[in-house]
């Protein structure tokens, strides 16, 4: 829908390529419109649209048309249905969605996002305020500030809104009563204080009969501020952006052939010209800026939302979800968080469960590890609770499984965001808004953060480690080894088995059981398991592993306290009474050569970490021993 | 540009006008496709009227002034685009259009980057040239990294395929045009079937057809929210289940410029990137991205018949003529689509500016000329649950 004042109209035919030009040069604002039910926002945007004389000759007809068939308001014409879309709520005769329009005067473009008032909508109310510049905020003249105006004013603060007008609506029912005005004005002040905006301006309408809607209103000759429209085309509402740190979060590198590697993203915030020293982060890598590019040729500076490519003078490694920032301001990193949360999902927030978190151009696991309180939005007061419900607010703590780069939201909006996903569903649950970071800064931006062990460990929140299963042929090893593995798997730990089924097929299938074979059979697999650590695993090795000084030599490629000998010393009868496979059977008849402690010598352990035998004990239990031995040396608490 | 054989009058005007331009280009050192673009704001304006194309007087007047202009050493043309009293509560230097774009751009590179398989829907009208322009910006200096793709319903223009065929040749650029061969073979055509069943079957379930075939997880498509009043609420990004259904109740929220592509396997999304663009806006940025569309666009003598006070061009012999005899008259089109079903305007505006000046002076919406809208009330959105783009 295309907006045009009078005025327009005569450069217009006049000469249109001077109002082209013009018109291209306009200033922009978003703002949204949002109140309780029957405030009558969609009548206010219609009468901005019909007020502003530009409405199409076929609208105009649709809409009269509309009004015999649906209209609530008589003979007048009912300017809602000229924005209320979706069949569905034309019947209702509610706004249940965002609806955008567009809109255009001699001085400014609008984008206007009619939000829902019904307080199940409030997600949707959220969803328009996030890109808002400011918020009209329609009262009722009759009934007053009511619960969803606060609500709704704290979120459209909570989402960083700074600038707010409250249309004062339905002033033509209280007879332009300007004692009523006042007492909403004053009612809605108190209120408000500690929401933080840095303006409010009310002003006394009815967006029925178009007082103080372009033009202000003979009816309410006591009010000194002005009109709506003439008051959003001349509010100053955009921040700061380009005075806040240089932020480009990566979205797509560009590679079109080998000789070329730019980093497509939009500017977040601040600037940037080529010779720019930037830090990437996580990588926390230094480099210049060479070039910003751009189809229209390069940019001697780039600045907040701008689409540009960037190159750098060195070649160092950066992929989608980095972000690149002022060499001498980098965003802070963190995987532990204090943030806000508002719920946006039928189902209830789950403390615990994982969740999928999305910030520009990342996603990470994340869980939601303690709600601190949730906020009262009539009163702004402090509530304990256990869970979020639909269209709460709460202020939690969040554990991610990687570090990302953030600011908290109060100092930028863009870097400071995050949308919370449903694994199972994919649907958006809830908005966040970072607060702060619940690590100390550990400076990380200012060095190189080589991923390594401790690193990769850290993210499993655990300390890896060997579990070396030692024993004769059928003494339980790998029976207690599996049980293990599926009780450290059950608590979340990131685990690897290693034991003849699927190294002697595989790696080791070269290898025969001549002791030679069988210390070299070890050492590769002590190198794999030593690989697996590093990896930060807990590694459970399950062999026979007959010989002392192999045992020594996977112990002595790890370091102190990463290799836990666990010897199974079920006695030899046992075993062989067991005979589970039939291989003692077949060695004493001769028909397998060199097998342990049949023909093999069997060198026991003198110093094992651990010591069972499961001849005495069940397997279950032995699995309990070894989980508490890993809890109780701090294995798993990490 | 639809320039039309000259019909005599300006002869002797158009001719000093271009000796004019001529000597401009020669004594200042700029190409004369710099200053053709001056004075038309078209690069190949003056050629054309050099190989006896014509324009209108008003356009005439306006060239001439600023060559005028231009031969004393100034340029009213860039003049009065600097002074803007309110360039200064921008907080940099973008202007609408320039966040338009951006935005565009945002949203294009993240579909590349988190989907599998996406495609660029491509109809050859101009909002879909706007959307390819901003893919080849989006990536530059990559090609785009997804096809295009045409759903033809064997019914367009005949110059709108001619022009794809020539624009994709043209960018080197992958392109997938898909016919709904079971429509084919059953006749199915709006004279014969009716635009209703037409439009079902040769582009909702042929876009259907195409989706599955090739397994496209995004969709990019031209919408815009300004159209029509359902699409105003309509996501930038639109969940479709694996039969492709839309549920305008359980729309994902989408909060600042982040957004949810996840989905399932079997679901796609259709991805709007000029859903906060207006008709005024795809036509400036035209204008000043200087981007090539379709003639059809641009007013011609084109052979025409008034049905229901449509006018309706006779593009090829299929069109069955009860006794009608088509005219010749000078027409546009506002919208391209299926030519039967595509109403002509009648027009005297070939550049674009003229067009610009008729849509703001015009008293009518652009759909209006779309035939399959007036079928029912609310119909955009019905048609858009069973899957229409």
């Amino acid at each position: 829908m295309s907006v045009t004042l009078e005025a327009d109209k005569k450069l217009i035919s006049e000469d249109v390529v001077a109002y082209l030009a013009a018109h291209e040069k306009k200033s922009m604002l978003r703002f949204i419109t949002c109140g309780s039910v029957d405030d009558g926002k969609s009548t206010l945007i219609g009468r901005l649209l019909y007020d502003s004389k530009l409405l199409y000759d076929d609208q105009v007809s649709a809409l009269e048309r509309d009004t015999k068939k649906h209209g609530t308001q008589g003979d007048k014409i009912d300017f809602a249905l000229l924005v209320d879309g979706l069949a569905a709520e034309r019947e209702l005769g509610i706004t249940i969605d965002v609806a955008y329009r567009y809109g255009s005067t001699e001085k400014r473009k609008f984008i206007v996002a009619d939000t829902p008032g019904h307080e199940q909508y409030t997600r949707n109310m959220a969803t328009g305020a996030s890109t808002a510049d400011l918020a009209v905020i329609l009262v009722d003249a009759r009934r007053g500030v009511l619960t969803q105006t606060r609500r709704h004013s704290y979120i459209v603060s909570l989402l960083g809104i700074r600038n707010v007008v409250i249309a004062i609506n339905k002033m033509d029912l209280v007879d332009y009563s300007e004692d009523r005005f006042n007492e909403i004005e004053a009612e809605y002040r108190a209120f408000a204080k500690d929401l933080g905006f840095e303006s409010i301006v009310c002003i006394p309408m009815s967006a029925l009969e178009g007082d103080n809607i372009t033009t202000k209103s003979a009816n309410t000759r006591w009010h000194n501020g002005p009109a709506l429209l003439p008051y959003l085309e001349t509010v100053k509402v955009r921040g700061t952006l380009t005075e806040k740190p240089f932020r480009m979060p990566v979205q797509w590198v560009n590679r079109p052939n080998l000789d070329f590697r730019g980093f497509s993203g939009t500017v977040a915030t601040g600037t940037i010209k080529p010779g720019d020293e930037i830090v990437v982060l996580p990588a926390a890598k230094r480099s210049k800026v060479k070039t910003i590019i751009t189809m229209d040729g390069e940019l001697a500076e780039a600045s907040p939302d701008m689409a540009v490519t960037i190159t750098l003078e060195d070649e160092i490694d950066i992929s989608r979800g980095d972000i690149i920032c002022a060499g001498n301001a980098p965003a802070e990193q963190s995987d532990q968080f204090a943030a806000h949360l508002l719920w946006m999902a039928e189902d209830e927030l789950f403390p615990g469960r994982q969740y999928l978190l999305k910030t520009a151009n990342r996603i990470v696991p994340v869980t939601v590890t303690e709600l601190k309180h949730k906020v009262n939005v009539n009163t702004l007061e402090h509530m304990s609770g256990k869970t979020l419900e639909l269209n709460e607010v709460g202020f939690c703590n969040l554990n991610l499984a990687h570090p990302i780069a953030f600011d908290p939201y109060t100092e930028n909006r863009r870097t400071g965001s995050f949308i919370l996903i449903d694994r199972r569903t994919n649907s958006t649950i809830g908005a966040g808004l970072i607060d702060f970071s619940l690590r100390r800064a550990k400076n990380v931006h200012w060095q190189d953060l080589d991923v390594n062990k401790e690193v990769r460990a850290s993210v499993k929140h655990q300390r890896p480690c060997v579990l070396w299963f030692t024993g004769l042929s059928g003494s339980g090893k790998s029976t207690v080894a599996n049980l293990v593995e599926k009780r450290l798997h059950d608590m979340g730990r990131h685990t690897y088995t290693l034991d003849g089924d699927n190294v002697r097929h595989g790696l080791n299938k070269d290898l025969g059981f001549t002791d030679a074979d069988r210390v070299e059979n070890i050492r590769r697999v002590g190198e794999t398991s030593k690989l697996m650590v590093d990896a930060g695993l807990i590694v459970l090795v399950s062999f026979i592993s007959p010989f002392q000084s192999e045992r020594r030599m996977a112990r002595e490629l790890l370091n102190d306290g990463e290799f836990v000998e666990v010897f199974i010393s079920t006695p030899l009868e046992v075993c062989e009474q067991r005979d589970v496979k039939g291989l003692y059977a077949r060695a004493r008849r001769g028909e397998i050569k060199n097998f342990t402690g049949i023909d093999s010598d069997y060198e026991a352990p003198t110093a094992a970490e651990l010591n069972l035998n499961t001849a005495d004990i069940p397997a279950e239990d032995a699995a309990t021993s070894i989980v508490e031995y890993l809890q109780e040396n701090g294995y798993l608490n990490v | 540009m639809g320039f039309i054989p000259q019909s005599g009058g300006q002869m002797a005007e158009i001719e000093t006008l271009i000796a004019r331009a001529e000597a401009l280009a020669f004594s200042s050192g700029l190409s004369l496709s710099t200053v053709s673009r001056k004075l038309f704001n078209d690069g190949k304006a003056i050629n054309r009227l050099r190989e006896g194309g014509q324009c209108t007087l008003k356009t005439m007047q306006t060239a001439q002034s600023r060559l005028a202009e231009l031969e004393q050493g100034t340029s009213a043309a860039t003049t009065n685009v600097e002074s803007d009293p309110n360039a200064i509560l921008s907080p940099s230097a973008m202007t609408h259009l320039d966040r338009l774009e951006a935005e565009a751009i945002h949203i294009m590179r993240e579909v590349a980057a988190e989907t599998e398989h996406p495609v660029m829907l491509y109809s050859v009208g101009k909002d879909s040239a706007v959307m390819l322009h901003l893919a080849l910006k989006a990536f530059y200096p990559s090609k785009p990294p997804f096809p295009l793709m045409h759903v033809d319903t064997t019914w367009k223009f005949r110059e709108m395929i001619k022009f794809r065929d020539d624009t994709v040749k043209k960018l080197g650029l992958d392109l997938i045009v898909h016919t709904n061969q079971e429509g084919v073979a059953q006749g199915v055509g709006p004279f014969t079937h009716g635009s209703q069943m037409h439009t079902d079957v040769m582009k909702t379930q042929a876009l259907k057809q195409a989706l599955d075939k090739h397994k496209f997880d995004a969709a990019f498509g031209g919408a815009r929210r300004d159209e029509e009043k359902s699409r105003a609420k309509e996501r930038i990004f639109s969940f479709r289940s694996a039969n492709h259904r839309w549920d305008p109740k359980n729309q994902r929220p989408e909060l600042w410029n982040i957004y949810n592509t996840r989905i399932a396997k079997g679901e796609s999304i259709r991805v709007f990137p000029i859903s906060n663009w207006t008709e005024l806006d795809i036509w400036q940025y035209i204008y000043r991205e200087k981007i090539d569309i379709v003639p059809l666009y641009f007013a011609a003598k084109r052979p025409v018949v008034e049905r229901d006070g449509t006018l309706i061009m006779v593009d090829d012999d299929r069109m069955p003529l009860n006794g009608e005899k088509p005219k010749e008259e000078m027409v546009r089109f506002r919208t391209l689509g299926c030519y039967p079903l595509t109403g002509a305007v009648r027009s005297k505006a070939t550049t674009l500016p003229e067009i610009i000046q008729e849509m703001l002076v015009a008293r009518n919406s652009e759909r209006e000329g779309r035939v399959i809208d007036h079928d029912q009330a609310a119909s955009m959105e019905k048609k858009k649950q069973e899957g229409y783009f």
